[in-house]
């Protein structure tokens, strides 16, 4: 499922989760009802779901970027960005543990904001950037923090890891040395079982956050 | 006879070192696949729907519906009708389909009609259990007599409720057919033993069952078995042909798939004047769900207590049975002895720590506990900051000190181990052992890299696959003594045959050689020596190839460990919040193989600890007989905002090191919840009596009340 890279010129090109959603629906209706006095309808039923974006419950064709690969493919609304990352596109770091926004293990960046990629619509994602740990970087070429996570011995069983990574790169990324509020505030969304948070917290005491891409 | 044993300390290379983790990079990028990441080709989703009633019987099930849906591959009754469920999330029927969203809708299109039956879930009100269970009395001495005669005597009744283990990576598999041969990617303990329960359950010889666990996510006790979940998963990809993937949802994990036995005591303790345990009364009781619950080892470590009576009643519950849990009965028996034992110390003016070190020798290593003591004391400031119970200062937040001890075995288990040296000065270990998070991978190619003289990049090590040599679950503390053991000897003996190949190169004698710092040289004279690959080239064209077997206790690895912990709480009087402000641990577990991950342990026992200690608990409804927490926004989890200062100091060095290797995943879990309670109640006075300690218990304590468990 994995497309061709992101160029400059794809990324120019404007395609936007509203426009394309807009035409989705709208070419869907001309093609059913668009005749007679149907028409007149159309236009109304088609003015109604521009309003409110109506789409499914079938596959909705999307297009998104994932750790800076443009991907397309046919999802139904109820997909989740998790499940879809995960099931569609093979791209398994982000994990699913509690699968309704409470543990962060599916953490990932969205146009470099983290987000519980559970709670999120994967359709809501179109048209948007998706950085997951892979994105950060791989193990021969590390990001700082997850570099940090091997030195402090931030990880047990791993699973909670990928996005505690996330996590710990967005706050470092807007506080370099975070508070205890700020701490709070970046990774008490997140749980690990076999308790790593006091190499998590010397990861954060380091400091390295490195920047994240994908913003 | 081959001599086995551990390197002098001066020369070590690798033992009680501090290596990173190997597959830390490829955990910290995402990189590395779990079972539940493998995506085969053709790969179909599975569901198992649930009996959402805790006691009924199935009057009638009809899948025609699921069957007929777009995209549904198989439906498969696992109980079918006349079946009698016992709890709520037990299985019913599993569905695998094109996507998991399929699957799901297949199983609400499953009908099932149930006649529902009476249940029973909340076994911390004994005398309303209809299945109760007088599950033995035992008695020493003459407990009545020595309480009639003592000088002080507490009574309490406490207790602690069932807990999850609630794994991150949930239990489950993907399992893949070819012809008669089934591949089960498991998140397992028990790599090598996994097989042999598929095959009994399929009816194929376990020689065409492969396994295979690279890494997994968190197990804890409760990943041992295939699980009727493992047995339906192989069952559907049998029927249709293509691998399937079936991991329970969040909700059934929490249900079904592993949880602590509760543990109740109305517990009467009795010292003389010297403040000398004279007796001890124990009427204990807890659930496990369906199948009871045994008796917890009471009086816990000061199992030498003279005149004492335990009685234990076994309460079976509507509940999914409990699974062992990391350091099984000790937390619980731990909590249960120590909180009597600290009131008693308060009752006869002592601090505790006195009080526990003049009653050492009823324990099994007095000495052991004794420098524990004095050490974690030292930590705490314990002599200048412990203060006795009762309000010290003009707040409503108070705060207190609070300590315990516990003890483990942690003796290695069976395990087997291919070391396999090439010519071109290659080393690798094959092992059928498992990493479950706590470093297994590292310390297996540690003992390699010792061995040879070699550094870490140098050696390679392959587990999770039970094609390799048999090793034994991850269970009970046992694995690091185990595969320590079998790599050791397999790779002395390997290196021993490389050296009879070398001896005549370097004009000496094999037993004068060693290999250190990549090199083989005579001992004493680094100058008469050769650079490793040359070495290794010495041995012709073919490699060879040794397999070692832990035969048990020696100079390798043993078994036995105390620890001491000491917790340091501040607690809000007026909203019954407690915090934990620091704990500290003080364990010893024999030869350190690395201190990380040694430590890692430790800290992440302490971590669990706070978490039992003040919001993990199975919430069950009496009416519907369902947990009202089985997700994760209402089962507590500690976090990262919620643990405190943790610190933590290793036994080790001479004296300790020469009992070789011992086990310490369970030790450092078992005090945390006796160590804080005994803190908030030299905090704020009194006693709480239920674990965990959630803030509307804090406030009954406080009230005075006795309050629900």
């Amino acid at each position: 499922m994995k497309g061709r890279r992101v160029t400059d010129d794809a990324k120019r090109s404007g395609f936007s989760r509203r426009s394309f959603l807009r035409g989705g629906a709208a070419g869907a209706l001309s093609g059913g009802l668009a005749t007679g006095l149907l028409a007149g309808e159309a236009g109304a039923a088609a003015a109604d779901a521009e309003a409110t974006e109506t789409v499914g419950p079938g596959p909705v064709e999307i297009e998104l970027e994932v750790n800076g690969v443009a991907s397309r493919l046919a999802v139904e609304p109820r997909v989740t960005l998790l499940d879809g990352l995960r099931d569609r596109l093979d791209v398994t770091g982000p994990k699913r543990v509690c699968d309704r926004g409470t543990c962060g293990a599916c953490t990932v960046l969205e146009d470099g904001r983290p987000i519980y990629a559970c709670s999120r619509l994967m359709i809501e994602s179109a048209g948007r950037s998706i950085t997951t740990v892979e994105g950060l970087g791989s193990p021969d070429a590390m990001h700082d923090v997850q570099q940090a996570f091997v030195d402090h011995d931030a990880q047990q069983c791993g699973y909670c890891t990928p996005g505690f990574v996330v996590a710990t790169a967005a706050l470092l990324a807007r506080h370099p040395a975070p508070s205890e509020p700020e701490i709070e505030a970046g990774l008490g969304g997140n749980f690990c079982r076999c308790g790593t948070y006091k190499g998590i917290r010397a990861v954060v005491a380091g400091g390295k956050g490195g920047g994240v891409s994908g913003g | 006879m081959a001599d086995y044993s551990w390197p002098e300390a001066d020369r070590r290379a690798q033992i009680g070192a501090r290596p990173a983790r190997l597959d830390g990079p490829v955990k910290s990028t995402g990189f590395a696949k779990y079972p539940s990441d493998q995506n085969p080709r053709g790969l179909l989703a599975a569901k198992i729907l649930t009996c959402p009633h805790a006691h009924a019987r199935i009057v009638r099930i009809d899948t025609s519906a699921a069957e007929a849906m777009a995209g549904v591959r198989v439906v498969h009754v696992i109980q079918g009708e006349g079946s009698e469920i016992q709890w709520a999330g037990d299985e019913v029927a599993a569905v695998a389909a094109v996507t998991e969203d399929v699957a799901r809708d297949a199983l609400r299109a499953i009908q099932v009609d149930y006649e529902v039956l009476p249940h029973f879930v909340t076994e911390e009100d004994r005398d309303q259990a209809p299945g109760a269970r007088e599950a033995g009395e035992r008695a020493e001495g003459d407990p009545d007599a020595a309480f009639a005669t003592a000088h002080r005597t507490v009574e309490r009744t406490l207790g602690m409720p069932q807990m999850a283990h609630m794994c991150l990576e949930p239990h489950g598999q993907v399992c893949s057919w070819d012809g008669d041969e089934l591949e089960v990617d498991a998140s397992t303990q028990a790599v090598s033993t996994l097989a042999g329960q598929f095959a009994t359950e399929l009816g194929v010889p376990a020689s065409q069952v492969r396994i295979r666990t690279e890494y997994m996510g968190g197990g804890f006790g409760s990943k041992f078995s295939p699980d009727r979940w493992g047995i339906v998963g192989a069952e559907l990809a049998r029927k249709a042909g293509a691998p399937v993937k079936l991991f329970l949802e969040r909700d059934q994990e929490v249900t079904v798939a592993g949880s602590r036995p509760s543990a109740f005591a109305r517990i009467r303790a009795a010292a003389d004047e010297q403040g000398k345990l004279v007796a001890w009364d124990s009427d204990s009781w807890g659930s496990g769900g369906l199948p009871g619950t045994g008796q917890t080892p009471l009086p816990y470590v000061f199992s030498r207590l003279p005149n004492r009576r335990t009685r234990h009643t076994s309460v079976p519950t509507n509940l999914a049975g409990s699974r062992a849990w990391r350091a099984p009965n000790h937390p619980q028996a731990c909590f249960l002895t120590m909180a009597v034992l600290d009131d008693l110390a308060d009752e006869l003016g002592l601090d505790p720590i006195d009080f526990l070190e003049r009653n050492l020798d009823l324990t099994g290593r007095p000495d052991t506990y004794r420098e524990q003591l004095t050490i974690a004391a030292g930590m705490a400031s314990w002599k200048e900051r412990w203060q006795p119970r009762g309000r010290r200062r003009e707040s409503a937040v108070q705060r207190g000190l609070g300590v315990s001890v516990h003890t483990w075995g942690g003796r290695g288990h069976s395990s087997n181990c291919d070391v396999t040296v090439h010519p071109d000065g290659a080393v690798e270990a094959r092992i059928g052992s498992q990493d479950i998070g706590t470093g297994t991978r590292t310390i297996v190619a540690q003992v390699l890299a010792e061995t040879f003289g070699l550094e870490l990049h140098q050696v390679r090590v392959s587990l999770g696959d039970n094609v390799y040599p048999q090793s034994g679950p991850s269970g009970g503390s046992s694995t690091v003594g185990g595969v320590t053991a079998s790599t050791r000897r397999a790779a002395q003996d390997a290196l021993r045959e490389v050296l009879v190949h070398v001896a005549p190169r370097l004009e000496a004698e094999p037993e004068q050689l060693v290999a250190e710092g990549g090199r083989v040289f005579v001992d004493g004279d680094s100058s008469r020596g050769i650079p490793w690959p040359e070495a290794a080239a010495q041995i012709g064209g073919a490699p060879i190839s040794v397999q070692g077997r832990n035969p048990g206790p020696g100079r390798l690895i043993s078994s036995g460990v105390g620890g001491v912990q000491i917790a340091e709480v501040e607690v809000d009087t007026e909203t019954g919040v407690v915090h934990v402000e620091r704990m500290i641990a003080v364990q010893d577990c024999g030869l350190i193989i690395n201190r990380r991950l040694a430590e890692s342990q430790v800290y992440g026992g302490l971590i669990m600890g706070v978490g039992y200690a003040l919001y993990e608990e199975w919430i069950p409804d009496p009416v519907s007989g369902r947990l009202l927490n089985a997700d994760m926004e209402f089962y507590k989890l500690a976090g990262l905002v919620d643990v405190g200062s943790l610190e933590v100091h290793m036994m080790t060095g001479p004296g300790y090191d020469e009992r070789g290797v011992i086990g310490l995943g369970e030790p450092p879990v078992i005090s945390p919840g006796a160590a804080i309670s005994n803190a908030v109640a030299n905090a704020i006075g009194v006693r709480v009596p239920y674990l965990p300690l959630t803030p509307d218990r804090v406030l009954d304590a406080l009230a005075g009340r006795g309050g629900p468990a």
